[in-house]
This record gives C-alpha cells, structure tokens and sequence, in this order.
C-alpha cells in the first residue's frame, strides 16, 4: 500500500470535516473492500478518516413502524438481528449469501452499499478501465466479460454492482440517510447506485464528504414470501452472476403487490418495475413466473462471454418468485 | 484529533498488552508477524480471500490482513498461539490432530481460529453448514473432509455438554 494517513474522528460532523479538508480522504469502515483496493493500487487515497468510533453502531425502530441499520452496524450483526430476520428475511438471505463469515463480521452497512465493482479489468492496473482511469477505454467490452452487465451499460463501461445485500435492499424500498458538508438528505436505495454512462468512475450519486449514516427499512408486507435466489460459479463464497430477490404479498393465490430485484445485471442493483406491474392482480403460477422473467430481460443485451445472462436472468426470476410464493410459506 | 502517518495504538494480543506506535499502512497481520514474531497467524493471499490470517478480534472471527493494526485501540485478538491453556490444547486443535484435518498445515491456524467461532457463534449444526460456514477457509491439500470431521466433533461435544 502506498503511505496515508490516518484520522480517528469522534462523531460524524468531525469526520465529515476531516474528509472534507484532508487531501485525497476516504472514509473507511470495515476496510474489506478499500484495503483490498488500496493493496492493488486501484486506490491510492492519503488520507484516511476512520468511522468506528462514531455512533452509528446500532440497529433500532426507524419511522413509520420501519427499522433503522446504522452504517457502522456489520453486516455480520445485521443479518442475525432478531427483528431483521422477522421483518425482513430477504435481507438476511442477502446478506448471508455473500462474502465469508469473516468478511462480514468486518465489512459495514454503509461499506457494503461503497462496494466497488469486481470487473476484473478495474482490478488490473495494467489494462484499460474508464472506471479507475477515465478516459482510458474498457477493456470489458471485447475481453472476457463473463460477469459483465446485460442492462444500463454504456460503451464507457459494462461492470456490474457485486454486493447482494443492495438487491435486497433495493427490493424492500430501503432508504439510504447522508450528511454531508450541506446537511442531511436522504436517497432511496433505489437512485443511489447510478448507471455508468459517461461518467463510469462514479459508482453513486454521493457528493464529496458525504457520510453515510443509516439505512432505513420502510415496514414490510413482505416477510412472509420473498427468496434470494444466488446463481454463481461455486456453491458458497462467490460473486453472482445473477441473483434475484424477490418477494410477493398474497390474498389466496392472488398477487397484490410483489417485488423483483435483479444483481450481477447491471451496474446497480436493477428493480425490475415492469415485471411487478406484471405481475399484479395475477394468479402465482409458474408459466406466469416465466412471463414476468422474460420482461425483465426485454432491453437487455449480451456482450459474448456473458449472453448466456440473458437466458439464466429470466429463469432465475422466475425460480426465484416460485421460491418465494411456496418455499416460506407460512 | 490524531491526524498522522504513525499512530499510538494499545490493545492486548493473547491477554498480553501491546502498546506500540504502528504506521497507519501496517495490517494486524504483518503487525502480528513481523513485530512480535508470532508467526501461527498466516499470509495467503494477503487479500481477504483465502483465510489462512484468520485470527480473533473481540470473539468474533476477521481477517487480520485486511485489519489495520492503528485501528485496534482497545481490542483484544486472540490468534492461534492463544487458544491452549495451561499447556493444553485447545479441544479445536485436538480434534484437528485427531482427525488428521490438514496434509501441509498452512491454512491450519486459520481454519481453527475460523472453528473455534463458528462453535462459539452456534449458526452451523449439520456437515453442509459447516462447510458454508468454513467457506471463507480455504485448503489447498483438500483436507476439507477431515476438517468437517473435526468441526463436527468439537460441535458435537458442545451439544453435549449444553444438554
């Protein structure tokens, strides 16, 4: 790793003026990602302000009958809180399908959503990649793009969003709080991520020094129905090369409302909004299930190692919504 | 507010207190290795990936090699050369020699320290969710089935003494 220097803020307001004044700052809280980063030389930051001791550490009753996740919470502690694994077990699913136990007793809420794409020509200083060089090209487009997008890339860049925590999250219409130098906002999970377009080095729609502070979970009709569903190359501690979170809100058999999330699509995690409208007033049924997959995958488009993505997507949803209509049934 | 390249940091490594100045850039792993030349804790791959720094920090299971040792203020880590007392292994390390759980012995520290949590985090109870739990622990020999036998054991024997 390159030298940097290392702050130790006692509260939020103090760490986002350290950020804002030090020279090439970055805010750490596990450090999983960022570290591994730091050791390739993708990032090279001088300053680092550290977060843990602020106190954001804590999982508690958001508004509106919600949950609030503090950002400093691990993922570890989140996915095995009593109340997330009640309310929103599609979260604990996530969670729990991603990383190792090691790596999610470190890594963070407001890390997990800063995860960096797992491209592996942003990885490797030595090839082209709009994303950690701009204007450098994307070596992704005509190389081995196995794990490559098939919705919202652009000729700039086709890198995908690794974390499943943020499908979930995305499928539960989870809100993300910031402050920043200006004040607090907060920012549906939804519109965090962005689209790579022109500007692939930009991951979110953060601005600078901004500090994330919580997650906020709305209250959830859909506890009782909803499967993560997580297809990759091994059984355990791998990327997806597609995932899905789905979950469905039932009278009878009938559909009221359902929620579809798609990972290792996109360069964010993709709601599939035109397949919920679908999805509506319907009978659960398999084919129907099919259906709703297939429009999922109505603008997308292959880049050669990855055009089987465009079969396994479709499929994946439906077998995810299956999941979730029969296999948690209570 | 300390703002600098070298860092005072005080925490405790097996119950004995370290109280040092570290470089903000120095891992717990390298810490652990190349200061205090305790080399039980491993370097795989340096990268989170393989497992073999698994060490304790506060109980819970972490890879030391993505942990920076200025951060540790206060913590207690527990590493391999932590786990017997009194001259007596710990019964993780006995059920590793007893079921021949390794064939080099490199990833050995840190699949045991990763078991030794798993026991203690009480998630994992049939031979599937031992090895997605050990997932984050890789073997290079292929032991994987001799060291499922040895989680199994020790977990096994907790439930025994729970009843």
């Amino acid at each position: 790793m390159k030298p940097f220097s290392l702050t130790q803020p006692k509260d939020a307001d103090a760490a986002i003026q350290a950020h804002a004044k030090l020279p090439d700052a970055q805010f750490i809280g596990g450090g999983t990602n960022l570290l591994d980063l730091m050791k390739y030389g993708v990032m090279e930051p001088k300053s680092l302000v550290d977060l843990q001791d602020l106190s954001f550490h804590e999982i508690g009753p958001g508004s509106d009958g919600g949950l609030r996740l503090g950002a400093g919470v691990t993922n570890a502690e989140t996915a095995e809180h009593p109340k997330v694994k009640k309310d929103y077990p599609l979260l604990s699913q996530a969670i729990l399908s991603g990383a190792s136990p090691q790596l999610r007793n470190m890594a963070t809420n407001g890390g997990n959503l800063l995860q960096r794409t797992r491209c592996y020509y942003f990885y490797d200083c030595a090839t082209a990649c709009n994303k950690r060089r701009p204007g450098s090209g994307c070596a992704a487009l005509k190389g081995f793009n196995r794990i490559h997008a098939i919705l919202g890339a652009s000729e700039h860049c086709i890198a995908t969003h690794p974390s499943d925590m943020c499908v979930a999250l995305v499928a539960l219409d989870a809100v993300v709080k910031v402050r920043g130098p200006e004040g607090e906002r907060e920012i549906a999970v939804e519109e965090f991520h962005r689209l790579p377009g022109e500007n692939p080095e930009k991951d979110t729609v953060l601005k600078e020094s901004e500090l994330i502070l919580s997650i906020e979970l709305p209250s959830s009709n859909f506890s009782k129905h909803s499967h993560y569903l997580k297809v990759r190359d091994r059984e355990s501690y791998a990327f997806a090369l597609v995932s899905v979170a789905a979950a469905l809100q039932l009278s009878g058999g009938r559909i009221v409302d359902s929620r579809v999330a798609l990972g290792g699509v996109a360069h964010k995690p993709w709601r599939a909004r035109a397949a919920e409208d679908f999805l509506k007033n319907k009978e659960c049924d398999r084919d129907l299930f099919l259906e709703a997959g297939k429009l999922v995958v109505k603008d997308a488009r292959g880049y050669g190692h990855n055009d089987f993505k465009l079969e396994l997507a479709p499929r994946a949803v439906a077998e995810a919504l299956l999941q979730a209509w029969k296999g948690q049934e209570s | 507010m300390n703002n600098s390249s070298l860092n005072k940091v005080s925490f405790t490594v097996n119950g004995q207190t370290i109280e040092e100045e570290v470089a903000s850039w120095v891992t717990l792993l390298d810490f652990l290795r190349e200061r205090l030349h305790q080399y039980g804790t491993k370097k795989g791959c340096d990268h989170g990936q393989c497992g073999a720094c698994t060490v304790l920090v506060n109980g819970k299971r972490v890879n030391s090699c993505l942990v920076l040792a200025a951060r540790l203020e206060g913590k207690e880590v527990t590493t391999v050369e932590g786990l017997s007392s009194n001259g007596e292994l710990h019964p993780m390390q006995a059920a590793f020699l007893e079921h021949d759980a390794f064939q080099c012995g490199y990833c050995t520290p840190g699949q045991i320290c990763s078991a030794v949590a798993l026991v203690e985090e009480g998630t994992a109870s049939t031979r599937d969710e031992i090895r997605e739990w050990m997932s984050g622990n890789l073997c290079r020999c292929g032991a994987y089935n001799n060291i499922v036998d040895a989680v199994s054991e020790v977990l096994d024997a907790q439930k025994g003494v729970r009843v």
